[in-house]
């Protein structure tokens, strides 16, 4: 929260936190750069990208509404899967699969919003979990459908918007990965700067105050658990379209854990957390793994622990933390 | 006559084979101001849970205004006019006041699912809470983190919170429950101050308090009504001074 040290009036105080600030500016300019500096690092800037949606949306209802899951990668994988399986069977154009992967990761997301939104705790991580592994399995045995274990061969999209071919560089794979991020995090910006923003927080916060304030609070859940598996699908079927393929990990339990992983290294709940750590895993995993690779997950083991120990509210929470220290002064 | 706001008819609860509420029969006639006294132990918080739906009766019923709520839940109870504060802070830590209060306000607007819009579009909603904020003496810190607020206001916001909820009964679970005794009485000041047709059902341990601003007084020993009656009624009652005044127990 930040300190007013003049009393303003509530509506400007209110109005003030859901301002843009400049540094927030300086991050959206930044992600141009690859485009110009690391133009060889293009496909791993649309790897970020697709993982930092991915975290966005998993921030939703983890970060604001205290909805712990272990097994968000369902949705991403009904995403990606749902968007590779829609280009061979109708056609390759990449915004309307985009949109029906959406809504079918929205649908499954909603009916298993009924299950989740009862439990919390525990009993939640281990719905989340078992969920993600029934879907994981199911894709794998429905071989026909999806591949299995080889993967969906004969993904080919279209140009986006007829215009911009994916090439091999990574420069339209990038531009459209971003994009979709970019507009997917003014929508959750908006949100949680909403009043119903205001009421996830609220059940982070109190889930016993909730009921006792006349709130809905799983009917709230049910909501934000369907949006997140809406964004979840756009990031998994990114995925697809800029890679061409689908492969099981998509929907895998370790994609569901890096997620989180992630998300707990830059800061839940802070909006930009889940894309700075996201930025930090994917290069991280990127170089280490250059220099051993079966042996990489030890740095991020490591790293992990240091900022859970050390920066209980992840990077950008303890960044945010010096800055508002170095302001007072 | 007046109208009875809230009624509880035969109302029981066990837990095992113990009693903890045992055919509890009350009316809070509109705009009463009633206190709820008795040993530790007798079921005055667990009367209050039963009342707001936290837990469910083994027997009897609950009316809000003649109607009867006993099978509705909690939040729906809240919604038709039945809110209550909690003995041990309840609170939203990370959320400042205005925030919180301002969630309260929208969930009874029922706009508090709106994810569309910016919350400082609701420029109503966010005057009415800071309105009860500034009633409540709470206006100066209301930006400030709740966990950060002292105790004495953190009390004050549970008040608030039930407040914005506008409702037509209110039970207060010792609402000044850990402060200094000094400062008990302004948090009564407060609740002495509300709208006369709020009524009001509160517990608390203070003697002084209770016969200052109670109009009435029921008294529960083991899960049961032991008497009710106005203030010098119950400080004239030998069994109450027995069972209870006698013991000089305060808290």
């Amino acid at each position: 929260m930040s300190q007013m040290s003049a009393p303003t009036n509530p509506q400007a105080y209110l109005q003030s936190l859901s301002r843009w600030r400049p540094i927030e500016i300086v991050f959206w300019l930044a992600t141009l750069l690859p485009f110009f500096l690391f133009p060889d690092y293009l496909s791993l800037a649309s790897q970020i990208a697709i993982a930092a949606l991915f975290a966005l949306s998993l921030d939703l209802i983890l970060g604001y509404a205290g909805v712990v899951s272990l097994g968000h990668a369902a949705f991403f994988g009904i995403g990606a899967y749902s968007a590779g399986i829609f280009s061979k069977l109708v056609w390759g154009e990449p915004l309307t699969g985009l949109v029906v992967a959406a809504i079918l990761a929205g649908l499954v997301g909603y009916a298993s919003s009924f299950i989740v939104s009862r439990f919390r705790h525990l009993t939640l991580i281990m719905i989340t979990l078992g969920l993600g592994l029934l879907l994981h399995e199911a894709a794998n045995r429905a071989h026909w459908l999806t591949g299995g274990s080889d993967g969906l061969q004969g993904v080919s999209i279209w140009p986006v918007l007829g215009l911009f071919k994916f090439d091999l560089y990574g420069y339209t794979a990038y531009g459209y990965a971003l994009a979709a991020l970019f507009i997917c995090f003014l929508a959750v910006r908006r949100i949680t700067n909403s009043p119903f923003g205001l009421a996830l927080r609220g059940i982070r916060e109190n889930w016993v105050r909730m009921p006792a304030i006349g709130a809905a609070s799983r009917a709230h859940i049910r909501k934000a658990y369907t949006i997140a598996a809406v964004i979840a699908g756009i990031a998994g079927a990114v995925l697809a379209q800029t890679t061409e393929t689908v492969s099981l990990e998509s929907i895998s339990f370790q994609r569901s854990a890096d997620v989180l992983v992630m998300l707990v290294l830059g800061g839940a709940g802070r909006l930009y957390g889940g894309l700075v750590g996201s930025v930090i895993f994917m290069i991280a995993r990127d170089q280490f793994s250059g220099i051993a690779p079966q042996y990489w997950y030890f740095w991020i083991g490591i790293l992990l622990v240091m900022v859970v120990m050390f920066l209980p509210n992840g990077i950008v929470g303890g960044l945010s933390k010096i800055t508002a220290r170095w302001r007072r002064k | 006559m007046t109208a009875i706001a809230l009624e509880t008819r035969g109302l029981s609860r066990n837990f095992g084979s113990l009693a903890v509420s045992r055919d509890i029969n009350l009316s809070l006639p509109v705009g009463a101001r009633y206190a709820l006294i008795g040993p530790n132990g007798a079921g005055k918080t667990t009367l209050i849970n039963l009342m707001t739906g936290l837990l469910q009766p083994n027997a009897g019923q609950i009316l809000l205004g003649g109607e009867d709520i006993t099978q509705l839940e909690p939040q729906a109870r809240v919604k038709r006019g039945l809110a209550r504060t909690f003995q041990i802070n309840t609170l939203f830590a990370g959320l400042n006041p205005l925030e919180a209060v301002t969630l309260a306000v929208c969930e009874r607007r029922g706009i508090a699912d709106r994810f569309w819009q910016n919350i400082a579009v609701n420029k109503d909603a966010i005057e009415e809470a800071y309105e009860i904020l500034a009633k409540l003496k709470l206006g100066d810190v209301c930006y400030q983190t709740t966990r950060e607020l002292p105790y004495g206001r953190q009390r004050l916001l549970e008040i608030a919170l039930a407040l914005a909820t506008k409702p037509k009964v209110l039970l207060l679970d010792e609402p000044a429950a850990g402060v200094p005794q000094e400062e008990s009485g302004d948090i009564f000041e407060v609740v002495a101050g509300l709208s006369n047709e709020l009524t009001l059902l509160f517990i608390e341990h203070d003697m002084h308090v209770v016969f200052r601003f109670a109009t009435h007084i029921i008294v529960l020993v083991g899960g049961a009504v032991f008497t009710e009656g106005s203030p010098a009624q119950i400080s004239a009652d030998p069994g109450v001074r027995e069972v209870y005044l006698g013991k000089r127990h305060h808290g």
